[in-house]
């Protein structure tokens, strides 16, 4: 591990300053993935901005959405009760992340800037159409994710909060890798308040993404029987040690059944 | 019965000061002027090493020494040894490459140790490493046993087919007679994969050199503290025994992986006088730990089953290639020889036996015991093949087995051993009871309903432990006697010391030594303390492990109280003026046969001290006496263990629903020690079974499963509560009737979970670990069958 400079400002415009200023800089929230990544040398920024300063975190629920604050842990969402009350299947989600350690430091704006192929917050936030609000802009979720570990954000860019829209149903369902616990595939599913579905993938490819053919079948019924016979197509998909791709594909149709089944 | 004797379930004493944070392992030490190492570690499965340079490496800040192979052949010390003499079939001795302390000249795994580097800290020593300039010509390796007699990457020039031996046991033309009168032979292939023990404390070790007295100190995570002396003295030659004292302090879990002789230990010690005399710690980061602690199990098998028409067991063929890795390690060579094939008689009466086993080098970390040490994999292969023969005659694998169970004792194997009690029918009784065999069906049909495969699984195990008697092993290639000592300090208030050889790391000996003192001495278990760990405290002592300190040290200390019992009453006699055969000891007093006269053992023993009321010619003063015991034979756990599981039929994915275990440990000296003993070893078991594997990549020959990010240690949401049950025939070759426990669980469980998972999807195998993966797809044949 090498030695790094340490900032930690109370706003944000003095975040993006410090970021501007530091020849390799690094942002940190919960530090989660950050912090093991530089003790296994794989990360040497000469400076970290940890964004814990800004004291940006909470859960705000309206009459049409849930806005979560960027700093706001996996295990605040996971016991929120408006959450649970208005869309479960994300506080659900929350509680299924890493350990007690993880939820209890591990942030949502953090898991997001990071995109993480397996983690289990992108599923939800392209699954609901969420908008990913920065220190610039309000990004909507289809632009945000656009690849393994890449995101819209530009350089010292920060999220500052997710907004997503109440659904009239949403589940999500998950297959957990057994050692690390990320999702190996996880599917979220959602039926808008519109009649529109959406279904995302996480954990089974390069980053979340969305299965178009579901999401038809599924806004003309929205029940698993609608998904028989559609298969996820292994091409593409992430190969290792705990699942083939052939395995990852077929573990993506029984999830999304699965979550339709739990959606509510 | 003392409230705190034998039998009792009284808490662990230990425990308070772990779980505050007060336990003192060797990283929570530290020595005054203490330098700290870091090990420059080979990348490479296997090259030749064409140059070291660390100038660069010298000149960087807080770099106190650098250390090759070349100080290490300059100051001639020994290379690391394995202990145990096999032979092959043909009488030549197993072939044991060089094992140097620094690599010299070659590498032949991911991690194999090149160089020391010692510096002010830790993260210098680190930085410094990383600087240290190797230049490799990369070799062809192999990392797979299946292939190394095959393989044109030869690990060491001694063994040409990477074969260390070729050694066999029994009588193989009579089992090949008894298969070819044979009226059904069931065939099986098993691999037993390669486990990473992980240890919750990694290793570590702290070499210090006294340049007044010329005297070495080593703290190690060690279960056995006066073989490391003795192996780093007569063997690395390091310094004669009087002036090397080895501590092993508390020491956070071993399964075996801490018996062994690791170079780190014997570099820092070695090169402390080289920094002149400075202390020099190495801590093993995790990622450490997975590449260089010695591995477990690694075998492939080919077993078959010889049953006549009425389904009697009449004969049993093995054949395995078993994995050493790149080196002998310290016992290596006895685990999947006498501490295996010795065992392939099950609980059963099978007059013939042969078995054949090569061991073979591959370029990956060295595999000595792990838990169980052979008899894992001896009771993987017994249980595996008789639950597939019980199917395929289509006799219920209970009374499969208990058909072909040994009933009269003692009963001579074909395979060396001597079963001396058991009742193996009435253990099977108590776990059929236990774990409802008559309600399976129901439960398979329930589980059904929900999309779950219902399947179960028996392993009715045996095992040999009480490590083991001397002059036995001795015979069978063992470099040394596997007796114990204890010496037993009475003091002059009545307060217990025992100084053992046994060594506690996570065991509970400070507990359950204490209760054998009380019971036998009527004092209670605050006043014992159990004393161990030290070369300068304890005279000798061959360590914890092969589930050795009960019956083998607890019967020493047993001896040794019987000796302290003798002499108290002599002196009870004298000061209450009796004759010592008229003295009588009992729950803790002295009295005199045929009057009221009455002394405490304290009283006793502070007669002892004072001595003015006996003759000292006649008595000596004091209250210390000692025993050595070497045991005259193994002792023999055995049991039933039942297990079911629910595969889910989407996705693979297994859950362990129910596990029933009733095992025969004799006499329990603390049953609530004895249940956690059961459990964690049924955990490690079902690790082995559903989520552990160690993968080496076979193009590259890197570790793949090198962080907890791929291997996978089970959790508590992997094993369900556990139903356990005791028989007991008390074991007859110790005083105290005792068998051992340690690891019985993990020899058991993983046939029981392997065979409720091929019962469940009505496969004939499925390879462990049985991941959701390697489940889905031993279940597509069916599932396409079915479509």
């Amino acid at each position: 591990m090498e030695n790094f400079s340490y900032h930690r400002p109370t706003k944000v415009a003095d975040a993006v300053k410090a970021m501007k200023k530091a020849k390799d800089g690094k942002y940190m929230s919960g530090g989660m993935t950050l912090l093991p990544t530089i003790k296994q040398g794989l990360a040497s920024p000469t400076d970290i901005v940890d964004l814990s300063g800004l004291k940006n975190a909470g859960v705000a629920v309206s009459a049409k959405s849930v806005t979560i604050k960027a700093g706001t842990a996996h295990a605040d969402v996971a016991t929120d009760k408006g959450v649970r009350k208005t869309i479960a299947a994300l506080a659900q989600l929350a509680g299924s992340i890493g350990d007690p350690h993880v939820r209890n430091r591990g942030t949502i704006g953090g898991s997001l800037a990071n995109n993480d192929p397996a983690a289990d917050y992108p599923a939800a936030v392209l699954g609901l159409g969420a908008t990913v609000h920065t220190s610039d802009r309000k990004i909507p979720a289809d632009k945000f994710f656009t690849g393994m570990f890449a995101t819209a954000l530009k350089a010292n860019e920060i999220v500052t909060s997710v907004e997503f829209p109440l659904p009239a149903k949403a589940g999500y369902a998950k297959f957990p890798n057994p050692a690390s616990r990320y999702a190996m595939v996880g599917v979220f599913v959602a039926k808008m308040q519109d009649g529109a579905v959406r279904v995302a993938v996480t954990g089974a490819g390069p980053g979340v993404y969305r299965i178009a053919e579901m999401e038809a079948a599924l806004a003309k019924d929205f029940s698993a029987k609608a998904l028989s016979g559609i298969a996820a197509k292994a091409k593409g998909l992430n190969s290792d040690m705990h699942a083939s791709a052939e395995y990852r594909a077929h573990l993506i149709a029984i999830m999304a059944k699965r979550a339709v089944e739990a959606a509510k | 019965m003392s409230e705190t004797g034998i039998g009792a379930r009284v808490k662990r004493k230990e425990d308070h000061r772990f779980i505050t944070g007060k336990g003192r392992y060797t990283d929570d030490i530290n020595l005054k002027g203490q330098t700290h190492a870091f090990f420059v570690r080979s990348p490479h499965a296997h090259a030749t090493i064409k140059s070291i340079n660390t100038a660069k490496a010298r000149k960087m800040p807080g770099v106190v020494g650098i250390f090759t192979g070349d100080d290490i052949a300059n100051d001639k010390l020994g290379g690391l040894i394995c202990g145990w003499m096999i032979h092959s079939k043909d009488g030549s001795p197993m072939k044991a490459g060089p094992h140097p302390v620094l690599a010299q000249g070659k590498v032949r795994y991911v991690g194999d140790h090149v160089a020391l580097v010692v510096a002010e800290t830790k993260e210098q020593a680190k930085a410094a490493a990383e600087a240290v300039n190797v230049s490799y010509a990369v070799l062809a390796h192999n990392v797979d046993a299946a292939q190394a007699m095959k393989s044109t990457a030869q690990v060491h020039d001694v063994a040409p087919d990477n074969r260390v031996f070729n050694w066999s046991l029994g009588d193989q033309a009579a089992t090949d007679a008894a298969f070819r009168s044979a009226a059904h032979v069931t065939k099986i292939d098993l691999i037993n994969n390669r486990l990473i023990p992980n240890a919750m404390e990694p290793r570590a070790a702290i070499g210090s050199y006294d340049t007044g007295s010329d005297h070495y100190t080593l703290y190690t995570t060690s279960q056995n503290p006066h073989v490391a002396r003795l192996v780093i003295s007569a063997f690395h030659g390091l310094a004669p025994e009087h002036k090397l004292r080895v501590i092993a302090p508390d020491v956070g879990g071993g399964f075996g992986s801490k018996i062994f002789i690791y170079a780190e230990e014997v570099a820092c010690v070695w090169a402390s006088k080289k920094v002149g005399g400075r202390p020099i710690k190495w801590t093993a980061e995790r990622s450490e730990s997975f590449l260089s602690d010695a591995h477990g199990r690694d075998h492939v098998t080919h077993a078959e089953l010889a049953t006549d028409s009425s389904g009697r067991i009449t004969g049993m063929r093995v054949n395995t290639k078993a994995a050493m890795g790149a080196y002998l390690s310290t016992f290596a060579s006895c685990v999947p020889t006498y501490l295996y094939a010795t065992l392939l008689s099950g609980q059963y009466n099978i007059p013939n036996i042969y078995a054949e086993v090569d061991a073979v080098y591959t370029n990956t970390a060295p595999v000595d015991a792990y838990r169980g040490a052979g008899r894992p994999e001896a009771t993987y292969v017994v249980e595996r093949i008789v639950e597939r023969a019980a199917r395929e005659l289509r006799m219920d694998p209970a009374e499969f087995r208990r058909k072909n169970f040994v009933t009269s004792f003692p009963h001579q194997t074909p395979v060396i051993m001597c079963y001396d009690a058991g009742d193996y029918g009435a253990t099977l009784d108590k776990a059929l009871q236990i774990g409802d065999y008559r309600g399976f069906g129901a439960r398979k049909a329930a589980s059904a309903k929900n999309g779950k495969l219902r399947g179960i699984g028996f392993s009715a195990y045996i095992e040999a432990c009480g490590i083991a008697p001397s002059a036995a092993v001795g015979s069978l290639g063992a470099g040394v006697g596997l007796w114990e000592s204890a010496e037993v300090r009475v003091n002059p208030v009545g307060s217990v010391e025992i100084l053992t050889g046994s060594h506690s790391h996570g065991q509970g000996h400070e507990t359950t030594f204490a209760q054998l003192v009380s019971e036998r001495l009527g004092v209670d278990i605050d006043n014992v303390s159990i004393v161990h760990g030290d070369t300068d405290k304890v005279q000798f002592g061959m360590g914890t492990y092969g589930s050795r300190s009960g019956a083998v040290g607890m019967t020493a200390i047993s001896k040794a109280l019987d000796k302290i019992e003798a002499k108290a009453k002599k002196v009870a006699a004298a000061v209450m003026e009796a004759s010592a055969d008229d003295v009588e000891f009992n729950n803790g007093t002295f009295t005199i046969k045929g009057t009221d006269k009455k002394m405490a053992f304290g009283e006793v023993a502070l007669a002892a001290y004072v001595a003015h009321k006996f003759n000292s010619s006649e008595i000596e003063p004091g209250l210390k006496e000692s025993a050595f015991h070497d045991p005259a034979n193994f002792v023999f756990p055995a049991g039933v263990h039942i297990c079911e599981v629910e595969v889910d039929a989407d996705t693979g994915a297994t859950e362990v629903v129910s596990y029933t275990a009733v095992d025969d440990f004799g006499n329990l000296i603390n049953p609530m020690i004895v249940e956690g003993q059961v459990h964690g070893g049924i955990v490690q078991g079902i690790g082995q079974a559903l989520t552990e594997a160690c993968v080496y990549d076979q193009e590259s020959g890197q570790l793949l499963t090198g962080s907890y990010m791929d291997y996978c240690m089970p959790r508590a949401d992997n094993v369900p509560n556990f139903k356990l049950g005791f028989t007991n025939t008390p074991c007859p070759s110790n005083p105290l009737g005792i068998k051992g426990c340690g690891e019985a669980g993990a020899i058991a469980s993983p046939a029981a979970v392997m065979n409720a998972v091929t019962d469940a999807i009505g496969v004939a195998d499925v390879a462990m670990p049985a991941t959701s993966l390697t489940v889905w797809k031993a279940m597509q044949p069916m599932r396409k069958a079915a479509e």
